[in-house]
């Protein structure tokens, strides 16, 4: 397969002329306005907060600020919080993503097919990621896992399982099943762009070369699906990272849940120290970085096939 | 028909400049004097009333303006620290709660409002209920004024209670509260005997848990700032909470503070819930409440002093950095005046008057008649409690369920925290607690003289 496709890079290119120069110069010098704004609107707010990151500054103490260098860096690699925060981050993250993906494949493939229906399907297994996060962490706090009123609990008894106390008992995993139950939409369309622009000639190929459904998912689906998978890994996973509503209002970060966007809240808002919460700020943005490189460069080794793209 | 539309819009534009000329005359040639004042406050309803009044002070003092900016208790708490703090001067009035007004108070970000409440004989601000006032001043100035407080309050369902066989007297020990909560838990009464906050905050479970903290012997810092978090009676006092929920409190504690707690009590779903004395006036409420002429009302639950009580107030200041002062006064004074008690009363309706600011307040037949279910037992603990020393030891800060110290936000949350993991008996209380008193000792160190 990949002796027969030429990669676009490999073309020979045309030499440029002098007219052609002039327009190349031109197309930059126009995009530049916007480049500039872009920079602009991106950087500088990043910027500002790695400046606050070197301030001592409690908002509580506005006579006291000042200049403190790298102290809230060594705090925050210090202290007792950045770490288990961290942990906390990679488990909630790193297991709504995958299972939000796997839930996100498993539907894409039944909205595949063409049945009666198919449209209000779509629509109804979209919905969960159109609702508000901070509204779908209090329909989950109340209408679902109320220990109480709420209907999972009411559904176990039904069933003569013992009631859970979700928030108090098992808050990590309340926080990933209400993650993977917004997400799995955003999955979903993705993986259903990708499936959909599979070309049907390959798959009857396959067919009519005895090749059964599994493993024509796993030989020809899966690997054309992988740059699909690819960005609704790294998109969601940015996503996740910012997670911060349903963890204010349901488990307010006891158990496992303080993830370092809601470890930023709390030290910015109930701690109101600007400096510190900016250090965390930067940090939690280097390993963003860190992880999507990481995952785009190695972690998909595994989907590829004949280690090419 | 171009050329008309041309003529037509020039000639509106030519008109609505001189329109906009023409007021723009009318008010500068008007009162000269107008003054905006902008009132950051927290979206209560109490606070709402005040708005729909404004109208009335407004036409009485004419050339002064009301303008409120509402918002919730979190954000109110950062933009109104932001701005006195950085002396922007945006809010010309603010909502403080009892925790922040001695702090602001001795910062000097605050005015000072002795002379202005000395100086208008009608005030009277030896009215205003003496706990209350002893916490927002600072060495004898007083930096707010009360717009309404409470107390913390045991509320039981009678008729649970007398199915289960069991009383509450009207200065109840935690012994007493936890064996009637475990009788109309063993009976099956109700599904559980008793509501507690549990949700982690330092506004949430160590509102009542400071209080129980206190009446056990226990406290945050001793008179030198040395915390006390894992001390024997803070301890004691937190496995008795936590075993008191264990047993026979609502299961999920986590996931409960005051509206979850008021809903399982309205509902009926549990027969007793200490907690704020306003939620009093919602449970008798009528028309929202299945529980309502069923309550009893008794003192906060003791164990080691005489009251357990705690004291919150919500209260209007005025920041130095305000370019209006006396027109600010004037209003702070009107709000929390006996007359706008009246106001509020005959236009609002009686069970509407901002409660626990004022003893006259609890004089008046008609506010005694509309709320003759809570208001004797709210004045009663109100008078009674002391921000002074609320605990068996001596304290150096002034206040009952918190600490007033900057830190103390930042402290209550994260030991919060921690109490929550030891509910949830993912850790032992002496783990948590031994946590927590080296996260409160760093804050107690700042302050050591």
């Amino acid at each position: 397969m990949t002796t027969i496709v030429q990669k676009p890079g490999a073309q020979a290119v045309p030499p440029v002329g002098q007219a052609e120069k002039k327009k190349v110069r031109l197309s930059r010098s126009l995009i530049l306005p916007a480049l500039i704004f872009a920079l602009v609107l991106t950087q500088i707010p990043f910027l500002v907060t790695i400046y606050f990151s070197m301030l001592n500054w409690n908002q509580l103490y506005p006579n006291e600020v000042g200049f403190n260098w790298f102290a809230n860096y060594v705090t925050v690699f210090t202290g007792p919080d950045f770490l288990s925060s961290l942990g906390a981050t990679v488990l909630i993250t790193g297991s709504s993503v995958v299972l939000s993906l796997l839930f996100g494949l498993g539907f894409a493939i039944l909205l595949d097919r063409k049945f009666p229906g198919q449209a209000i399907a779509r629509t109804l297994l979209i919905t969960p990621f159109l609702i508000m996060p901070a509204a779908a962490a209090l329909i989950w706090k109340w209408s679902m896992l109320d220990a109480n009123v709420g209907m999972v609990n009411f559904a176990l008894t039904t069933l003569g399982l013992p009631p859970v106390a979700w928030n108090t008992d098992l808050p990590a995993v309340t926080i990933i099943m209400l993650l993977t139950w917004q997400f799995t939409p955003f999955m979903m369309l993705i993986l259903l762009a990708g499936l959909q622009s599979q070309s049907k000639d390959v798959l009857e190929a396959a067919s009519v070369d005895g090749s059964g459904p599994i493993r024509t998912f796993q030989w020809i689906t899966l690997p054309h699906m992988r740059q699909y998978i690819e960005i609704a890994t790294l998109l969601g996973s940015i996503m996740l990272l910012q997670v911060f509503d349903p963890i204010a209002i349901m488990t307010k970060g006891t158990g496992g849940t303080k993830t370092l966007s809601y470890l930023l809240y709390e030290r910015a808002f109930i701690g109101l120290d600007v400096g510190q919460a900016a250090a965390f700020g930067v940090v939690t943005v280097f390993i963003t970085i860190l992880v999507a490189t990481i995952a785009l460069r190695t972690l998909f080794k595994v989907f590829m096939n004949g280690g090419d793209r | 028909m171009l050329l008309t539309k041309k003529r037509a819009l020039a000639l509106s534009a030519i008109l609505a400049t001189s329109a906009l000329a023409l007021t723009g005359c009318s008010g500068a040639g008007g009162a000269k004097q107008d003054v905006t004042l902008t009132l950051a406050t927290v979206s209560n309803p109490q606070m709402k009333d005040m708005e729909e009044l404004k109208g009335e002070f407004e036409s009485a003092n004419p050339g002064i303006k009301v303008n409120f900016v509402q918002m919730e208790e979190g954000d109110l708490r950062a933009a109104v620290t932001a701005d006195v703090a950085s002396g922007a001067g945006q809010y010309d009035i603010v909502t403080v709660g009892a925790y922040e007004v001695p702090q602001w108070g001795a910062n000097g970000w605050l005015q000072d409002l002795t002379p202005a409440l000395k100086a208008d004989a009608t005030y009277d601000v030896e009215d205003i209920l003496p706990p209350v006032r002893d916490a927002l001043s600072v060495d004898g100035k007083q930096y707010a004024v009360p717009f309404y407080g409470e107390s913390s309050i045991l509320m039981y369902n009678k008729e649970m209670l007398a199915a289960a066989g069991v009383t509450i007297s009207n200065n109840p020990t935690w012994q007493e509260v936890a064996t009637a909560a475990q009788a109309v838990k063993d009976q099956g009464i109700a599904d559980s005997g008793i509501c507690l906050r549990g949700k982690p905050g330092w506004g949430d479970l160590f509102a009542p848990l400071t209080t129980v903290v206190q009446t056990f012997g226990g406290s945050w810092y001793d008179m030198d700032w040395n915390a006390q978090v894992n001390s024997p009676e803070f301890t004691e006092a937190v496995t008795f909470y936590k075993d008191l929920l264990a047993n026979a409190g609502q299961a999920d504690p986590v996931s409960y503070s005051f509206t979850e707690c008021l809903n399982l009590l309205q509902e009926g779903k549990t027969a007793m819930w200490y907690d704020a004395s306003v939620a009093a006036s919602i449970l008798e409420d009528a028309k929202t409440s299945k529980v309502a002429g069923k309550m009893g009302y008794a003192h906060a639950p003791t164990y080691k002093t005489a009251e357990s009580g705690w004291l919150w107030s919500w209260n209007l200041a005025v920041p130095e950095s305000s370019k209006n002062k006396e027109a600010a006064d004037k209003f702070v004074l009107w709000a929390t005046s006996k007359d706008y008690q009246q106001l509020v009363g005959k236009t609002l309706g009686w069970t509407r008057v901002p409660p626990g600011a004022r003893i006259s307040t609890y004089e008046i037949p008609e506010y005694k008649e509309a709320a003759a279910a809570f208001a004797p037992i709210t004045l009663e603990v109100m008078s009674s409690v002391n921000p002074s020393q609320p605990g068996v030891n001596p304290q150096p800060w002034v206040g009952i369920q918190y600490v007033t110290i900057p830190e103390f936000q930042d402290v209550g949350n994260q030991v919060a925290q921690l109490v929550a993991d030891a509910i949830a008996g993912r850790i032992s209380v002496a783990d948590a607690l031994n946590k927590g008193q080296e996260i409160a000792q760093k804050a107690g160190d700042a302050h050591k003289k």
